[in-house]
């Protein structure tokens, strides 16, 4: 079974971290991660930096400008996974844009992807209308494409997004960007009991979260937790003293 | 030579022109253009709304605009120069027939709220003038280093009433502008709708812009049978940032027996990085929403432009151009600031008409060597804007200050 299939079918309370890859050095990826993973986190979404990054706020923005200009790749960072993959088992996915994946080639990729044994891929700006060429070639690998739904998906369309996915989605929180405000938690609530009852596979929810008890909310109607832009500002704030491990533990305080 | 084609019919309803095209958007954005999609397709069909946007083309825009034989300058090349006046448009340039039509539909489709990006503050005055017409909030991006070298354009949108949001990210120009509208637009896609100033953007967009514009290409055809007696003209010239003008006149006569030429920004010249030569430079990859051609490095990283033109000065094109260019009904050409310089000041010597500098490198393919224009051709140049607002942009650059 793919490890991100054993993981969701748990019925604890997950978080999933957020990490942009070659911030604040190059060569930092693999610490960030360990520490997340240290601090108890149950998957770990490699961001991608993009020049322009169209679903992303302030924060993941700097980083990623931060990351590029250290001179961070797409083989940069399947060298790095590579390196990650020998110390840790729990699940990774790539998160990123269209146009890097383009350049790299697809099928390049994707056999990059398979080699540095990474588990699924999100990918915000190829939706369900331009995806299809893209997640069945993934599939056809044994990786799980990672679609989006956001709080203006029909019904109809996050079934067909959670079919064309087929083992995880991720729901962004809010009609947003990364690290946007929340809306009322009676409209999330209702919107999230929306995508429960429409997903034909579990889905994860992230944008916007940013502390221990919205990961523990968002857990109680959700199948996980992202957190991103919170975590990164504190490695803007102060790369020293182990920020993703403190961070992450205690995001994770309550939800054990 | 360019190919003919019979029965040009994209894009397909899916967006695509081809490979190019199509919806490369967060999924946030999906429910919001396939609204406008529908809104606009009924629209197009719907008689009171297509009266409505020629009355305002007309009694607000000041359409038609003029299509002028340019005497002298036929004169000094040995073929006729026509010259569609797009630069007596209301706000001076062709922004403003896209403009007023995308209005029609934020009005049509309840949005209280209007955003727009801007290389050249032209697209930015044409929205910021129309939200003013119809009292509706505008917000303007526009990167920092355009609001320096289009100052005039800012006041005109602060005199209008528009809120200018500087974009400080990136290259500081029409592409970072365009990426914080689309944030913003993901942000409040429920209230705001958002004037695309190009054939550029996610389908419906291109489409959509081109549709708006091509009343440039209908007016010249007709103009031009009318004033010359002949059937079509031999030749079609228009300068190409993201491509609106250009597909505005281009559009019209795809299907007639017309060479089509789209000149593109070489800035310092292709040879240097310093350009915006899209088509001859750039790689097929997806931005702004759009699979297109655009300038990037091996990784995949969207490259800075340049060009002296803020309304040229973009990394990406309108996917069309990238069909129209790989099916190669239309030639693309590329010419530098200095060609483009002369070309204004050649023009302004001649006529009596300064052009924008973004069409002034339209004028300069009439110069430029490369050219394959034969001796007693009917030439029809797109003049798309007027030059008052890069009067201080060349007065620097040709070394005086004014
Ligand atoms: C006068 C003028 N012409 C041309 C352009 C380029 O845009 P497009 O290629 O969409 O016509 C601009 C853009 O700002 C402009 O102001």
């Amino acid at each position: 079974m793919s490890r991100l299939k054993k993981l969701f079918k748990k019925d604890r309370n997950k978080l999933v971290v957020f990490i942009t890859a070659g911030f604040p050095k190059k060569e930092s990826t693999e610490d960030l991660v360990l520490q997340a993973i240290e601090g108890g986190a149950d998957m770990i979404e490699i961001g991608i930096p993009f020049s322009d990054p169209q679903a992303d706020g302030p924060i993941i923005q700097k980083a990623s400008e931060i990351a590029l200009s250290n001179g961070i790749s797409l083989s940069v960072i399947f060298d790095q996974v590579r390196s990650i993959r020998k110390k840790t088992d729990i699940p990774i996915a790539l998160m990123g844009y269209y146009n890097p994946i383009l350049a790299y080639g697809i099928d390049n990729f994707l056999n990059d992807c398979k080699t540095s044994q990474i588990d699924g891929i999100i990918l915000p700006d190829l939706p369900l209308d331009e995806g299809t060429f893209f997640c069945e070639k993934a599939k056809s690998v044994n990786i799980s494409p990672i679609l989006l739904v956001a709080p203006n998906t029909s019904n109809e369309r996050i079934k067909l997004i959670s079919k064309l996915s087929q083992d995880l989605i991720y729901a962004v929180s809010i009609l947003g960007i990364t690290g946007g405000d929340m809306s009322s938690k009676e409209n999330l609530k209702k919107y999230l009991l929306r995508v429960k009852d429409n997903s034909e596979c579990p889905f994860i929810v992230g944008f916007g979260i940013n502390s221990s008890d919205d990961v523990e909310w968002f857990n109680n109607y959700s199948d996980g937790a992202v957190v991103g832009s919170a975590i990164l500002k504190k490695v803007l704030n102060d790369p020293t003293n182990k920020p993703v491990y403190n961070f992450v533990k205690n995001l994770k305080g309550r939800t054990k | 030579m360019t190919n003919n084609i019979k029965n040009y019919n994209y894009p397909d309803s899916s967006g695509h022109f081809e490979e190019f095209g199509g919806k490369y958007v967060p999924e946030t954005l999906i429910p919001a253009l396939n609204e406008l999609e529908e809104h606009y397709l009924d629209q197009k069909s719907n008689k009171s709304f297509q009266n409505n946007l020629n009355n305002l083309l007309k009694y607000y825009g000041g359409r038609e605009t003029p299509l002028y034989l340019a005497k002298r300058i036929s004169k000094e090349l040995g073929y006729n120069v026509w010259l569609k006046r797009e630069d007596l448009n209301h706000t001076g340039a062709h922004k403003i027939n896209n403009a007023l039509g995308q209005m029609l539909l934020a009005i049509e489709m309840n949005k209280t709220r209007i955003i727009a990006e801007t290389g050249a503050g032209q697209h930015g005055v044409a929205t910021a003038a129309c939200a003013a017409k119809f009292g509706l909030k505008c917000t303007v991006y526009m990167g920092e280093e355009d609001i320096e070298r289009q100052k005039l354009n800012v006041f005109r949108m602060n005199l209008m009433g528009a809120e200018i949001i500087p974009v400080t990210s990136g290259s500081k120009t029409l592409k970072d502008a365009t990426n914080e509208a689309i944030r913003d637009w993901v942000t409040n896609v429920e209230n705001t709708f958002y004037i695309i100033g190009s054939s550029v953007g996610p389908h419906p967009y291109p489409m959509l812009v081109r549709d708006f514009q091509s009343v440039i290409g209908l007016e010249t055809k007709k103009q031009f049978k009318k004033q010359s007696g002949k059937n079509l003209p031999d030749r079609l010239v228009a300068c190409v940032g993201g491509g609106s003008n250009a597909l505005g006149l281009f559009h019209p006569f795809i299907n007639d027996k017309v060479k089509i030429i789209g000149v593109e920004a070489a800035g310092k010249g292709v040879a240097t990085n310093e350009h915006a030569a899209t088509l001859s430079k750039g790689k097929f990859g997806v931005l702004h929403g759009a699979a297109s051609y655009m300038l990037q490095d091996d990784n995949g990283q969207v490259t800075i432009p340049y060009s002296l033109s803020a309304g040229l000065d973009y990394p990406g094109i309108g996917p069309e151009h990238s069909f129209l260019h790989k099916i190669k009904r239309v030639d693309y050409h590329s010419v530098t600031d200095e060609e483009a310089v002369n070309a204004l000041q050649w023009l302004s010597e001649k006529e009596g008409i300064i052009p924008a500098l973004e069409t002034a490198h339209a004028i300069a393919y009439l110069l430029s060597e490369k050219n394959d224009i034969e001796k007693g051709e009917d030439v029809i140049i797109n003049l798309s804007g007027r030059g008052d607002k890069d009067v201080n942009t060349i007065a620097k650059y040709l070394g005086n200050i004014i």
